[in-house]
C-alpha cells in the first residue's frame, strides 16, 4: 500500500473515480450499502472491507443497509427551525407512522444539517434531492406518497423548484461573457502576467478565511509535481450559506473557466469539482456546462474537469478533509503543513478554492486587474455574495460591495428589531446591536457569506444550542477536544435551558471553550465554541436569567432518580425522598 | 494543634482503593500528620463531620445516602476534591447505568444464582438506589479533580503538598499518564 500523502500516478479516467465515488452510486442505485455491496467493492478497490465500512458510516448519507427507497432528511439549520421545520418533522412524522432518527426499513425519517435553503425553509431532501419550502399541504401529499411507496421520480417535479432569490446583483453575479474569452486573454498574456494581475486585483478567498488568490496560485505552480490540480470546493456547508448553490446553479460556466484560468496559471492538469451531496439536484447542470465547455474546447485539452460528490460531512469543506474525501476516505483534516498546495490531491500540488473566487478570477482574467479594485476596500477588494436568511422581509442573494456596514444590509433586506446576526455561519460571530456599524471584510467581520438574522422575539439560548448540536454532530471525532468538548457545551446549554443551570456552569463552559481552541486538531473544533463564548459575552442575559443559582446544582432531578427504586420497594418515608433544592 | 488544617475523607460508591493508595505515600504519612489534622474519615472512624478545609470524595454517586454525605461535605469543607475515576467518571459502579434499578435488584436478590428467601429490600434504614451513578460533580461543585485508578501515592503527595502550600495543583505528565 502506498503511504498515505506521497505522490501516486493518476490516469486520464482516474480523478472521476474513488471508493466514495462507487458508494455514493451504490446508494442511489439500491439504496445503500450492505454487507455483501461492501465486501464486493472492497475487491474492486482493493482495500479492507474495514475500511469501506469506515467509510461508510463516516457520510450521514451512506448507508449500511440496502432497499431504502424513501430517505426524508429534514434541514435542522436554526433559520429552518424558526420556519417551522419541527412541526414538519412533527407532521411527517404522524402523517407517515415513520418515527424520526429510526434507522430500519424501507423509509426513514430524519433532520440532517443545513441543506444550503435557509432562504426558502422549512426544506428537506428526499432520496437527496432538495425540496423547498415544504408547507403543512405539501408534507401531507409528501407523506401520502411515501405511505402509498410511490418511487420518488414519479413525483410531480414541480415540488423540486429551487428559487434562486437574488436580491441584489451586482458585478459578479451580473458580468458575462462568451465562453473562451477569460481563458483567451489568460493565454494571450502568460501565466506570469496573469498571476501579476490577480495579484494586483487584491482577489482573497472567497471561503471565509481571505488568503490571497494569487499567493496560493503561485505556490502550487512553483511546487514539483507530476501532475497539478484545481479543486472547486463547492461543499457549501457552513449553515446558512447558500450563495454557492445559485452561482453553480446559472454561473457554472463561469466557474469551469474561472478553473481552466487557474489551471493555465499554475501548469495543472486535473480539474475536480467537490460538489456536496445536499447539491445533488444541480449535478445535471453542472454535468451539462462541462459538456458545452469542452465542446467550446475551453476544457478537454490538457485539462479537464469532473465531479465528485460528498455524501452529508459538513468537515469536508476544510480542504485538507475535502482532499481526503476526493481520495476516496473518511473526511479526517491532514496535519499542515504539508499545505495542499505542495501536497494535496493524491499528494501533487493541489490549489484549492471556493465557487466564488474562481468565478471572480475568470472575471479579473477577462477584465484586468482594476475591474475587482473599483469597489470595496484597501484590503478587501470587490464585492461579497451574501446569503441572507432568518427575520427580514426579503432573504436571499446579496452582491454588496466588501466595507458595507451589517446596518445596512439589514437595511437592505428589510429586516425590523433586530437583536443579533451571525455573521459567517455558526463558525463566524454573533454580533449584537451595539456592534451593527462594524463592516463586512477582511478588515473588520472576514465571512463566508453567511448572514442569519434574529429579530427581538427570538431566544438567543436557542439558537447557539442549535449551532453547538450542529458543530458535535458534524465533529470527525478524530480528536478530543472536538468530539467530547461539543458534546460537553452541548449538556451545559441544555442545562441552563431547563433552568437547572449555575454560575458555575458558566465557567465551566469558558474552561471547556479555552481547550476546544486551543487544542482541536482543525477549525471546526478550534471555532465550534465560537457561538457559546460570543453569546456570554455579548448577550448575557439571556443566561442570566435562566439560571436557578449563582452556586451550583445539579442538571438533573435528584428526587425523580429515587422514583424507580420507590416504586420497587413500595417505600415513601421522609428517608425514600431528596429535596432538589438543598445543596 | 489548632493551626492544622482540617482534612475530611469518604468513599462513595467506590471500593476504597484510592484510600488505599493515600497510604501509599509511607513514610510521607508522618510529614502529613505534621500538617493536617483528619476529621471524619475512614482513617479515623469519626461519624460526625465538622467544619474542614480540605474534603476529599472518592467514589461516584449511587444512592441516596451518597447524596446526602456528599452534600454535607460542600456545607462543611472549604475545598472539596474528587478523587479517583469513579467520583471523577462513574467508574465501575456507573457500569449499571445500562440497566435499570429494577434489573439490577432483580440480578442480586430475586433471580440471582444462589438467592435464598428472594425478596427486594425495602427495610426504610437502607439508602435507595439512584436510577443512574453519577460522577460527584453532577451533583455538587467540586473545587479540584485528583485523576488515576487508583492515583498513585506519587501523585497524591503532589496535589497534598501544593494545596497545602496553597498553590493549584499540577501534575508532571507521567504523574497521570495511565496506559
Amino acid at each position: 500500500m502506498t503511504p498515505r500523502g506521497a505522490q501516486t500516478p493518476v490516469t486520464p479516467s482516474d480523478p472521476g473515480d474513488s471508493l466514495l465515488q462507487a458508494l455514493v452510486r451504490r446508494q442511489w442505485t439500491h439504496g445503500g450499502i450492505d454487507e455483501i455491496a461492501m465486501a464486493e467493492i472492497a475487491g474492486r478497490y482493493g482495500v479492507s472491507v474495514g475500511e469501506v465500512r469506515g467509510v461508510v458510516h463516516f457520510y450521514a448519507f451512506l448507508d449500511d443497509a440496502s432497499g431504502v427507497t424513501h430517505d426524508i432528511r429534514v434541514s435542522d439549520n436554526i433559520v429552518d427551525r424558526m420556519a417551522g421545520s419541527a412541526e414538519l418533522m412533527a407532521l411527517l412524522a404522524r402523517e407517515t407512522g415513520l418515527s424520526p432518527g429510526e434507522s430500519r426499513g424501507p423509509a426513514r425519517l430524519s433532520f440532517t444539517s443545513c441543506i444550503g435553503l435557509s432562504d426558502q425553509g422549512p426544506s428537506l431532501l428526499v432520496n437527496g434531492l432538495a425540496m423547498a419550502r415544504v408547507d403543512a399541504g405539501r408534507a401531507a401529499q409528501i407523506a401520502e406518497r411515501v405511505r402509498r411507496g410511490e418511487s420518488v421520480s414519479r413525483w410531480p417535479a414541480s415540488w423540486f423548484t429551487i428559487e434562486d432569490n437574488v436580491r441584489l446583483p451586482g458585478r459578479l453575479l451580473r458580468g458575462a461573457f462568451a465562453p473562451g474569452e477569460a481563458l483567451g486573454r489568460a493565454r494571450r498574456i502568460g501565466s506570469a502576467a496573469l498571476l501579476d494581475e490577480l495579484e494586483a486585483s487584491g482577489l482573497r478567498g472567497r471561503g471565509g478565511a481571505g488568503f490571497p488568490t494569487a499567493r496560493k496560485w503561485r505556490l502550487c505552480a512553483a511546487a514539483p509535481g507530476a501532475h497539478r490540480v484545481v479543486v472547486c470546493n463547492a461543499d457549501e456547508g457552513e449553515p446558512g450559506t447558500f450563495k454557492d448553490r445559485v452561482l453553480l446553479a446559472n454561473h457554472a460556466d463561469r466557474l469551469l473557466e474561472g478553473m481552466a484560468v487557474c489551471a493555465a496559471a499554475t501548469g495543472a492538469d486535473i480539474g475536480l469539482v467537490y460538489l456536496r451531496g445536499e447539491y445533488r439536484n444541480l449535478l445535471d447542470g453542472l454535468e451539462g456546462a462541462i459538456s458545452r465547455l469542452r465542446a467550446a474546447g475551453v476544457i478537454g485539452d490538457g485539462f479537464d474537469v469532473h465531479v465528485h460528490l460528498g455524501a452529508g460531512a459538513y468537515i469536508c469543506g476544510e480542504e485538507s478533509a475535502l482532499i481526503e474525501s476526493l481520495e476516496g476516505h473518511r473526511g479526517v483534516p491532514r496535519i499542515r503543513p504539508p499545505f495542499p498546495v505542495t501536497r494535496g490531491y493524491r499528494g501533487h500540488p493541489t490549489v484549492v478554492n471556493n465557487v466564488e473566487t474562481f468565478i471572480a478570477a475568470a472575471m479579473v482574467a477577462l477584465n484586468g486587474p482594476g475591474w475587482l479594485r473599483e469597489e470595496g476596500t484597501p484590503q478587501s477588494a470587490g464585492t461579497r455574495l451574501l446569503s441572507v436568511s432568518g427575520d427580514c422581509a426579503s432573504p436571499g442573494i446579496y452582491e454588496v460591495p466588501f466595507g458595507i456596514s451589517i446596518a445596512e444590509v439589514l437595511e437592505r433586506c428589510e429586516a425590523r428589531d433586530t437583536r443579533a446576526v451571525q455573521v459567517g455561519g455558526p463558525a463566524g460571530s454573533l454580533v449584537p446591536a451595539t456592534r451593527f456599524d462594524h463592516r463586512i471584510s477582511h478588515e473588520d467581520y472576514s465571512t463566508g457569506g453567511s448572514f442569519m438574522v434574529f429579530d427581538d422575539s427570538r431566544d438567543l439560548l436557542d439558537v447557539v444550542t442549535n449551532f453547538t448540536r450542529f458543530f458535535t454532530h458534524e465533529s470527525c471525532g478524530f480528536c478530543t477536544p472536538c468530539r467530547v468538548g461539543g458534546a460537553l457545551l452541548g449538556k451545559r446549554l441544555d442545562k441552563i435551558a431547563g433552568g437547572g443551570g449555575t454560575r458555575v456552569d458558566v465557567e465551566t463552559m469558558r474552561q471547556f471553550a479555552g481547550v476546544m481552541r486551543s487544542a482541536s486538531h482543525c477549525g471546526l473544533g478550534q471555532t465550534a465554541s465560537n457561538p457559546v463564548m460570543d453569546l456570554i459575552e455579548y448577550f448575557p442575559e439571556a443566561i442570566d436569567a435562566r439560571l436557578c443559582s449563582m452556586d451550583y446544582a445539579p442538571a438533573f432531578d435528584l428526587d425523580a432518580a429515587l422514583r424507580e427504586a420507590r416504586e420497587l420497594t413500595g417505600r415513601d418515608d421522609p428517608r425514600a425522598h431528596l429535596d432538589r433544592s438543598e445543596a | 494543634m489548632t493551626d492544622k488544617v482540617k482534612v475530611a475523607t469518604v468513599s462513595l460508591a467506590g471500593c476504597f482503593g484510592c484510600h488505599m493508595s493515600l497510604l501509599d505515600i509511607d513514610e510521607r504519612l508522618a510529614e502529613l500528620v505534621e500538617r493536617v489534622t483528619f476529621d471524619r474519615s475512614p482513617f479515623t472512624d469519626k461519624k460526625i463531620l465538622g467544619e474542614c478545609d480540605i474534603g476529599i470524595v472518592e467514589g461516584g454517586v449511587c444512592n441516596a445516602e451518597n447524596v446526602e454525605v456528599l452534600r454535607e461535605f460542600r456545607r462543611r469543607c472549604r475545598t472539596l476534591v474528587a478523587m479517583g475515576a469513579c467520583a471523577i467518571n462513574g467508574g465501575v459502579p456507573a457500569m449499571r447505568n445500562s440497566f435499570s434499578v429494577r434489573e439490577c435488584i432483580g440480578e442480586s436478590y430475586v433471580r440471582g444464582i444462589g438467592v435464598e428467601d428472594p425478596q427486594v429490600p425495602d427495610d426504610p434504614e437502607l439508602p435507595l438506589l439512584l436510577d443512574q451513578v453519577h460522577p460527584v460533580h453532577e451533583v455538587v461543585r467540586i473545587d479540584y479533580f485528583l485523576p488515576g485508578c487508583p492515583p498513585p501515592a506519587d501523585t497524591i503527595w503532589a496535589f497534598f503538598t501544593a494545596l497545602l502550600e496553597g498553590r493549584d495543583p499540577t501534575y508532571s505528565y507521567r504523574q497521570i499518564h495511565y496506559d
